[in-house]
């Protein structure tokens, strides 16, 4: 099964091939249908290699070589597929709940013209991410990447008629291309260093100790690390992620939820074997980590937009599972990128459920009470927002815990900042559902009567997810309350923890104890808080938390501006100046000698002649007195 | 003196130079188309002496067509002035400024 | 100085003698008349060089059908009469000034050739049934060649000296001298 790797990305290639063909005449069910069953196939296959990796025969890891890359002198480059624990695992994730995402848009996106587009944009979407996960070398992985990238792009400003979804866009963009560059350096870094950049070769040349300085390493690990910061959204390049939430829904679920953020905590795990190597890039992860995961947490209790709460959280969430890489605990960090996963496209998915009953509102100030007419998106949303602050019982808590009882083995230090940011989690996802779906409603008359449950393929999705945020978390459990723990056993042949630590049962079971004190107290808090919602203006510090820190406003100054006035400089001396001078000089130059060689065409034939005859006696003088 | 090869070198030299001349001082083309048949035939004198110098046929052959391809042009380059001559009543080369517009 | 030698100086006198008279002379049929002097001494030439095919060729097509055929277009257009206007006497110390540099030129250029005094024992490669094997061997294909070249030739004088339609043939220009 595993041989038949290559299937799994090429369901998408083909259903990308024959909706962007074919998108402006093909009807949109059909578009719809391509799309998810291109998905669905995908799914089936990567089933098949899951269960092939799972079993205890298996010769991890299978690399699937289809065709010569790039061959040029000593460097060699195949396009070859390397199938794993990690790789089936991410496959499962990226399969499944975009098959999922996909059912659900077919019903979101069916009033909008472009949504066999969309489909389009989707398959190629998933395609690039099935091949950075596939990719048995880098190259590979940066051509999914860079893949991610453009869809990202493409789905986010998919009502690019409207411009500040546009400017959404070109800003993601940017900021990964930001990102990607350090990739990129690493990968010739690494290239240089070892002249290679496959995973298994470039593993064994550090297992075998290569003749490299320690610092090559840390620069190696330094520039994927911001790669990695790019694509999965980390300070200081995650501002692109709030704003890109300006795309379709769904889009939303599956991108900047579900899979692509996810990107690069793959690469960090992926190149666990170069991290164990390099502590002090270590140390950087974590402290990014867990300052995104602060400021994120903080930022999302003052926002006001639904998505736009959740967006934060997401980077909140991304930086607890950099975290968790930042200690070591490479497959605690995949365990929470699965089960978040989950929820994350949960809550997307319910929140689009949501936007779709209020007529694309998306203010929680002009929601409210909605739990009454939508009952199967309050309890999905319900257990996403249990799971997410970590209650015992559900996913979130199993991985959430996880992270932090890590990161107190590490350091205590992490451990209670840790524990604020899950605190605060708590408390806003609990302000954000009870806003929307407690209390009375509080927006016009005339949403009031549309509000309506959403269809079928809507709330199957839901239903299906919510089931998987409860059980996904029983695949790992702790320590203290199973035997074993199934995930990090299925990842032990690919993915080596740094720094592998045992806590005391007692001080694991106080960890929990506390972790879960707090997520119940904040939400009673904030049930407290916004029974009686209160929208007044906001002052001080919940002012900055709601203006984002100004974090925008701060890179606007900082490096906008002063690269536009670079630029307007430059245009104006620069390019105006010099370059038009230089370019109009020129054909000034040639016109004006034009201008005088053209007295020269008399037209008269015996001028033309008497020259012809100078020309011939020029021309002897030289070639017999001047050459010679 | 006996007559060597320079000499009809410079023979044919000056009969070609008196061509060159004669087109640059006339002004009527059948003149000029004159004293081009002219310099062919310094270029064909040039070339059977080399012939005989070297005692090789070629040159002698490549005279014949030189002559063949004059003959030719001398067919074409008439045709063509009598049709000048139809449309301006001239043979003058001055009236033939055409090339520059 | 034997007989070869003065034949040589007095062919060679006549030809640039004749020559001359063709740019100098004003009258077009006088230059007519001593182009074909001058291709006769030219034919002396090849004579005294043993090329007597090319003699007989060269008086035949040069001396008789070319200049026959220039005599002929001087007549239809009635040039004979002195009636060209002549250049501007600049122009015309021009014209033999660069002439005559050329000259000087291309005599620097071949002075220093090594005088060979001309062999006169092989007395037969000019003969036309040498000349007529060569041709009709190793010169076969440029010979039909020049075939196609002179029906081309033909058709084209044909096609250009046509009469053309009346209303074209009036002249807009009309700047007879």
């Amino acid at each position: 099964m595993s041989q038949l790797v290559y299937l799994v990305p090429l369901f998408p290639l083909i259903g990308f091939l024959i909706n962007g063909l074919f998108w402006k005449r093909m009807p949109k069910t059909m578009g719809g249908v391509i799309g998810s069953v291109a998905i669905l196939a995908s799914f089936a296959v990567s089933v098949g290699i899951f269960l092939e990796v799972k079993s205890p025969s298996f010769q991890s890891p299978v690399i699937v070589t289809l065709f010569d890359f790039i061959q040029s002198g000593k460097l060699h480059v195949p396009f070859a597929f390397q199938v794993d624990a990690l790789s089936a695992l991410f496959l499962l994730i990226i399969t499944g709940v975009g098959f999922l995402i996909h059912v659900y848009s077919t019903s979101y996106m069916h009033h909008d013209e472009g949504m066999v587009k969309y489909f389009a944009y989707l398959n190629l979407f998933v395609f690039s991410m099935l091949l950075l996960v596939l990719g048995a070398n880098y190259l590979i992985m940066f051509i999914g990447w860079e893949g991610v990238g453009l869809c990202s792009y493409l789905l986010i400003g998919f009502w690019f008629k409207n411009r500040d979804y546009t400017n959404a866009a070109k800003k993601a963009f940017v900021m990964n291309r930001i990102g990607d560059l350090g990739f990129l350096i690493g990968m010739l870094l690494v290239l240089v260093n070892f002249g290679t950049l496959g995973y298994q070769e470039f593993f064994g040349h550090l297992k075998g100790g290569a003749a490299v300085p320690t610092s090559t390493y840390n620069w190696i690990a330094l520039c994927f690390f911001i790669g990695a910061t790019g694509k999965s959204a980390q300070i200081p390049l995650y501002t692109w992620l709030p704003d890109a939430m300006a795309g379709p829904t769904p889009v939303s679920a599956l991108i900047h939820a579900a899979t692509m953020v996810t990107a690069g905590i793959y690469m960090i795990a992926r190149s666990g074997a170069l991290y164990s190597l390099t502590p002090e890039i270590l140390h950087v992860v974590a402290i990014v980590g867990l300052a995104t995961a602060i400021v994120a947490a903080t930022i999302a209790i003052k926002q006001y937009d639904i998505k736009k709460v959740l967006a934060y959280s997401t980077v909140s969430q991304l930086g607890f599972m950099f975290l968790a890489l930042g200690v070591g605990a490479y497959t605690t960090a995949v365990f929470h990128v699965m089960t978040h996963a989950f929820f994350k496209a949960l809550l997307f998915l319910g929140s689009g459920s949501v936007i779709h009953a209020m007529g694309g509102e998306q203010d929680i100030r002009r929601m409210g009470g909605l739990g009454k007419h939508m009952r199967v998106t309050q309890i999905t949303f319900l257990i996403g927002c249990l799971a997410i602050s970590g209650i015992p019982g559900l996913s979130g808590f199993f991985s959430k815990d996880a992270i932090l009882a890590d990161a107190f083995a590490h350091s205590p230090i992490l451990y209670y900042l840790g524990i604020v940011a899950a605190m605060m989690t708590a408390f806003y996802m609990f302000r954000l559902y009870f806003l929307t779906f407690n209390g009375s409603f509080r927006g016009t008359e005339e949403q009031h009567h549309h509000l309506h449950e959403s269809p079928a393929a809507m709330t199957i999705p839901l239903v299906v997810l919510a089931i998987l945020s409860i059980v996904g978390g029983y695949i790992g459990m702790p320590a203290v309350m199973s035997e074993h723990n199934a995930l990090n056993e299925y990842l032990s042949p690919v993915v080596t923890n740094f720094g592998e630590h045992h806590l005391e049962h007692t001080t694991e079971w106080m960890l929990m104890g506390i972790s879960v004190a707090v997520s119940v107290l904040m939400i009673i808090v904030a049930y407290t808080v916004n029974r009686k919602p209160n929208f007044a203006e906001n002052t001080g510090l919940a002012k900055v938390l709601e203006n984002k820190w100004y974090v925008d406003e701060l890179y606007d100054a900082i490096i906008v501006r002063p690269i536009e006035a670079f630029s307007r400089m430059m245009d104006k001396f620069a390019e105006r100046r010099g370059i038009d001078g230089l370019v109009n000089g020129v054909g000034k130059t040639v016109r004006w000698g034009g201008d005088r060689l053209r007295l020269l065409q008399s037209g008269q034939v015996g001028f033309y002649i008497f020259i012809m005859v100078l020309g011939i006696v020029v021309l002897f003088s030289l070639s017999f007195f001047w050459v010679r | 003196m006996p007559v060597n090869s320079t000499h009809y070198l410079f023979l044919s030299l000056l009969l070609f130079s008196i061509g060159i001349m004669g087109t640059l001082m006339r002004r009527n083309a059948i003149i000029i188309f004159m004293c081009i048949e002219l310099m062919l035939n310094a270029v064909n004198l040039l070339l059977v002496a080399f012939s005989r110098l070297y005692g090789d046929i070629n040159a002698q052959l490549f005279v014949f067509f030189i002559m063949v391809v004059a003959a030719a042009e001398v067919a074409v380059g008439l045709a063509i002035i009598v049709m000048m001559y139809r449309k301006v009543h001239s043979v003058d080369i001055n009236i033939l400024n055409r090339l520059k517009h | 100085m034997d007989i070869y030698a003065i034949l040589f100086w007095v062919l060679s006198a006549i030809a640039v003698g004749c020559a001359l008279g063709v740019i100098l002379s004003r009258n077009p049929v006088n230059s007519v008349m001593f182009l074909i002097a001058t291709f006769f001494a030219i034919s002396g030439h090849y004579i005294l060089m043993n090329a007597q095919f090319l003699a007989i060729v060269n008086v035949i097509v040069y001396a008789g059908a070319i200049m026959v055929l220039f005599l002929f277009v001087i007549m239809l257009m009635n040039l004979n009469a002195d009636v060209e206007p002549q250049k501007g006497h600049l122009v015309q110390l021009a014209g033999v000034l660069s002439g005559g540099v050329l000259f000087l030129v291309l005599l620097a250029a071949v002075k220093t050739a090594a005088p060979v005094i001309m062999d006169r024992t092989n007395t037969d490669i000019g003969l036309i049934s040498n000349l007529g094997k060569v041709l009709f061997t190793d010169y076969v294909l440029p010979f039909e060649i020049s075939s196609v070249l002179f029906l081309s030739a033909m058709i084209g004088a044909v096609v250009i000296g046509k009469k053309e339609d009346m209303h074209s043939t009036v002249s807009k220009e009309g700047t007879t001298p």
